[in-house]
């Protein structure tokens, strides 16, 4: 008998284990090890952050849903990982500290045969000044990264909007909270809803809405943009996203680093060198991740974690490392199998691996503080990495000797669903796919992508989409009847 | 020719530069029977991506 230890519970991790259980059935174990209780549909917490859904609808208990999968769930965090055991534990296992279930503060050194490392990030809202401290949010923004954040978002809004109709007017700041963020999407949905839910309530004329990010041009998303047929012509997602702000009216401040958040007030560096403050009465920015912060010993117990993980605490898996500058990126840089290269049954899905390099342009301001986006990693992708390495240790487990499924960023798409409002047929979404993420130059000669799957617009239809998918990715996460033929 | 979907906008301002939409793409965002038919497209679009994707 194997034993499968998945660590994290977010959307790679629960598809793995969700797959594992199913695949493996009851002949081998199946461990998921998560600080959390609950599940969460990440992308629906846009809404709770307005106001329009409420944290349970967005989150469910995960205890009974790995109960009836024959999943051993652990509610602890992973503090160390021994990929060759110890001196007096002969094989690989994980130390992880309980943080419920009655047994919180406990610590259990966890056997494995095979390793999932889904972890998703850290929230590194300590990265900026006055932000927060560590992983904890600070008192002067508000954040919408998880169903907690995102209610207590929903509660600043609803504030404002009673100032507004006391006839105050108020400035909201949306983006990204430092410059080497991720998630652009996460707070381009939500300036739009925030928008939204303004010219609901009749206050739109006394709110003035700015976007802060840290891309070097409207419609960046960290994948250096993204080009679609429009009208007749290949246009830059740099167009559509100016063009959806400038009819909503947003004011836009991009190529920014903010490196300083004081109450009602920002300072942010542009890449121009330039240093500036912009004020407040409300601010959503999204921290920097960071790897969970991990460590890895050898069997001696010496430190071996620069082996195991990359100098920002994501996992090192099968990626060209070494690829240099701008210049010489390829797409064959970008991981296939996620499997660690030192330690073979060691994998890594979603956030939780480290990337090649960046996928959009570095830049740098002439002061030297580096403005770059890192890649996006969450929802889709990080499912399809979920599923594609549970099959392979599935099939390593029944005789395979290598990897046999990939999952690669460079040869896989996204779709994205950005709403604006939740009503049925009031507001609209852009639902934007890209294939593939990490544009490919070589196959793709021009704009790096495939125009044929590269597509973008604007409607009621893709609002719709986003209800669907809201729908059908909680019914499949809960395992109910014919979860498996959702696809990821 | 009258313009009343176009709201002004200062020249010389970064929104100056941007696409604005016709009345026509703005009646085409919430026309409920084209917007079936792209809710479709975008599922058969979408299908077709995830397809594409898994190796």
């Amino acid at each position: 008998m194997a034993r499968l230890v998945i660590l994290g519970a977010g959307v790679a991790g629960h598809t793995a284990a969700s797959f594992a259980a199913k695949w493996l059935g009851s002949k081998h174990e199946v461990v998921v090890v998560t600080p959390n209780s609950k599940w969460n549909w990440i992308p629906s917490n846009i809404w709770v952050g307005v106001g329009e859904m409420s944290k349970e609808e967005v989150t469910f208990d995960l205890a009974p849903v790995y109960k009836k999968a024959g999943v051993i769930y652990k509610q602890a965090k992973a503090v160390s990982i021994n990929p060759e055991g110890s001196e007096s534990i002969e094989n690989p296992f994980v130390s992880i500290e309980y943080t419920g279930q009655n047994k919180v503060g406990e610590v259990e050194e966890l056997e494995y045969d095979y390793l999932i490392n889904a972890t998703g990030p850290k929230l590194n809202f300590g990265a900026t000044p006055g932000l927060g401290e560590g992983t904890v949010m600070g008192e002067h923004t508000v954040s919408v990264c998880t169903a907690d954040h995102a209610v207590h978002a929903a509660h600043e809004l609803q504030e404002c909007i009673k100032k507004m109709k006391a006839g105050e007017e108020q400035t909201f700041l949306i983006g990204t909270g430092h410059g080497m963020c991720t998630c652009q999407g996460a707070a381009f949905e939500y300036i739009f809803n925030i928008e939204h839910k303004l010219k609901e309530e009749g206050v739109r004329d006394k709110a003035k809405l700015i976007w802060i990010s840290n891309e070097s041009f409207l419609g960046d998303f960290g994948m250096g943009g993204l080009h679609f047929k429009v009208g007749g012509f290949v246009t830059s997602s740099k167009v559509f996203a100016e063009s959806l702000y400038a009819e909503r009216g947003l004011d836009w401040i991009i190529g920014a680093h903010v490196n300083k958040v004081e109450a009602g007030k920002v300072t942010y560096e542009t890449l121009d060198g330039a240093t500036d403050t912009q004020e407040f009465d409300f601010a959503m920015l999204i921290p920097p991740f960071a790897g969970v912060g991990m460590k890895a010993y050898g069997k001696d117990g010496s430190d071996i974690t620069d082996t195991v993980f990359a100098p920002n605490g994501m996992m090192k898996v099968d990626a060209n490392y070494n690829a240099g500058s701008y210049e010489n990126w390829k797409a064959s840089d970008w991981p296939k199998t996620l499997q660690n290269p030192t330690y073979k049954n060691i994998f890594a899905a979603g956030i939780a691996f480290a990337p090649p390099h960046p996928i959009s342009k570095p830049m740098t301001t002439p002061n030297g503080t580096p403005i770059t986006p890192t890649p996006p990693r969450t929802g889709m992708p990080s499912a399809m990495m979920g599923k594609a390495v549970t099959q392979s240790i599935v099939d390593m487990i029944n005789g395979a000797s290598e990897p046999t499924h990939t999952s690669c960023m460079a040869e896989m798409g996204a779709a994205c669903v950005a709403s604006a409002g939740k009503g049925l047929f009031s507001g609209t979404a852009a639902a934007m796919t890209v294939y593939p993420i990490v544009p490919n130059f070589d196959k793709y000669p021009g704009t790096g992508r495939d125009l044929s799957n590269t597509t973008g617009e604007i409607g009621l239809a893709a609002h719709w989409v986003k209800h669907l998918l809201h729908h059908a990715f909680i019914w499949k996460a809960k395992l109910k009847p014919g979860w498996a033929l959702i696809p990821e | 020719m009258a313009q009343e979907h176009v709201k002004h906008v200062e020249p010389y301002t970064p929104q100056f530069g941007t696409m604005i939409p016709s009345s026509f793409q703005k009646f085409l965002r919430t026309c409920v029977v084209w917007q079936l038919f792209r809710f479709v497209m975008i599922n058969i679009k979408m299908t077709s991506l995830i397809l594409k994707s898994h190796h």
